[in-house]
């Protein structure tokens, strides 16, 4: 099928790109690797008059650590994030993530920026930017401003992001000593999207666990964070009975979607168990 | 409309085309090439691989214009004077199709899971073709004819 007939831009730099949001309103829409947007337009679920690419912007493809920081721009594909070394030995869950997204193709053209943007129900880098604290950078005709990632994911493919806005990169931290962090993965087997998936962050102190983050993507309509089992994690010696503990106290707080690949009580089921996966391989990364 | 220009298999060619042409629409009603085929609407069968600036792509799942300026490789431009590419060979030798639809997109695909991971395990290349879908072979003998064709482009001998 055919999309809709469009007007096309492809900008060079962001703030072209802000100037033609202005200019064009609610009737455009930024395309990025358009591995989402591009079957929407051509099953006509979306019909935009205007398309601005900014798959040109060569700004916004950077990959850069600052101090403690990694700063990942919005159109950097999975590719080249799953493959950069600062990624890989700065935040290997992150690589990780993005490198079992879809197939190969979609990793070459898929965007960071675009998934965070989209904020599918099913997409798997929500849970990553929850659990890590990620900082989400947007640039908007007021100037720049950053979304917590507690902020980021309103509703079902509802995000912070004003309409007006560009998202340009997301702050990720360099993980140190003492701390780990894995995404564990029920993936769809045909279009490989998560049916759920659960990313854990955990610092340990001495031999106890100081901090713990927890993101949940996939089971209901919005990528959610897990503060009950996060909660019963902080403060334990975080040994197999109290990931058990934590594990049996997720799943709190969604709103579970069940359709033809699972049902909700399934789903809630996995919940638990890929939260167990998931803090099992963080706490056996933050030891290591 | 809109002007672009693109290198297909080594020969430049200017276009006007509209905006929401498909660069699978190009390659196969503009340009004639008609061996980049197409298997779906939903992005998710893989039979419209292409390269494009050396990595593939979904062609239905990029605009043309978006290929403006791009050095695009289809499965046309694999031979070489007459000579099939270890690839082609590699799907002749070990049965590697059987209707022949999914193939061209097979082969692409494989091309770059071969320039990533030139030795890989038959476990790595069922995972690097997760993006083709076969409807005859069952893969088995598709990752064979990969296993082939991995083989002879390190100039080993290939595999029985
Ligand atoms: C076959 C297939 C399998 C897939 N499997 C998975 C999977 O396993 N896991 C998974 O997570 N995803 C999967 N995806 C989705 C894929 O990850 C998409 O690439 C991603 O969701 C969108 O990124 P994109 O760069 O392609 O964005 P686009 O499709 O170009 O854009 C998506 C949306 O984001 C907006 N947008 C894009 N960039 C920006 C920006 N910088 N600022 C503001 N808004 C922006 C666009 O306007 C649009 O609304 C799959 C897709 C396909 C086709
Ligand atoms: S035609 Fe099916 S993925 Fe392109
Ligand atoms: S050979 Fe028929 S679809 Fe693969």
């Amino acid at each position: 099928m055919i999309p809709a007939p469009f007007q096309y831009f492809a900008p060079k730099t962001v703030n072209e790109a802000i100037g033609l949001l202005q200019q064009h309103g609610d009737d455009a829409k930024l395309l990025a690797g358009g591995h989402s947007l591009l079957p929407a337009l051509k099953l006509r679920l979306a019909q935009p008059a205007v398309l601005i690419d900014i798959s040109r912007v060569a700004e916004l493809k950077s990959i850069t650590s600052e101090g403690d920081r990694l700063v990942i721009g919005a159109g950097a594909t999975y590719r080249e994030i799953a493959t950069n070394e600062a990624v890989r030995s700065g935040c290997l869950v992150l690589a990780e993530c993005v490198g079992q997204i879809g197939d190969i193709q979609v990793r070459n053209r898929g965007t960071i920026g675009g998934s965070l943007a989209h904020a599918d129900p099913a997409a798997d880098l929500p849970a990553v930017v929850l659990a890590l604290g990620a900082t989400i950078n947007v640039m908007g005709p007021n100037g720049a401003r950053s979304i917590a990632a507690d902020d980021m994911f309103v509703a079902m493919m509802t995000t912070a992001i004003s309409p007006g806005e560009v998202m340009t990169s997301v702050t990720f931290p360099i993980l140190g000593k003492g701390e780990g962090a894995a995404y564990a993965k029920l993936r769809q087997p045909a279009s490989r999207y998560a049916i759920v998936g659960v990313a854990a962050y955990v610092k340990l102190d001495g031999g106890t666990v100081a901090a713990c983050r927890i993101g949940v993507t996939g089971a209901g309509a919005v990528a959610v964070r897990q503060p009950a089992a996060e909660a019963a994690l902080v403060g334990t010696s975080g040994d197999d009975a109290a990931v058990a503990a934590a594990a049996n106290a997720a799943g709190d707080g969604i709103d579970y979607l069940g359709d033809i690949h699972a049902s909700a009580e399934y789903r809630q089921a996995m919940v638990k168990v890929y939260t167990r996966r998931a803090l099992t391989e963080a706490l056996r990364r933050a030891r290591a | 409309m809109a002007t672009i220009t693109v290198t297909v298999n080594g020969k430049s060619y200017t276009s006007e085309v509209e905006p929401r042409t498909l660069l699978v629409h190009y390659l196969r009603e503009h340009l004639n090439l008609t061996g980049t085929h197409i298997g779906c609407d939903t992005s998710q069968c893989g039979a419209c691989v292409v390269l494009v600036d050396g990595v593939s792509v979904k062609s239905c799942t990029m605009l043309a214009v978006q290929a403006d300026g791009a050095n695009v490789l289809t499965i046309e431009g694999l031979a070489q004077n007459g000579q099939l590419h270890p690839l082609q060979e590699g799907f002749w030798e070990c049965h590697g199709l059987q209707c022949g639809y999914c193939t061209p997109g097979m082969i692409m695909a494989a091309y770059d899971l071969l320039q990533q991971n030139p030795e890989p395990t038959d476990e790595e290349v069922r995972h690097g073709l997760e993006g083709n879908l076969c409807r005859c072979t069952g893969y088995h003998n598709i990752v064979r004819a990969v296993q082939y064709a991995a083989a002879k482009m390190r100039s080993e001998e290939v595999p029985a």
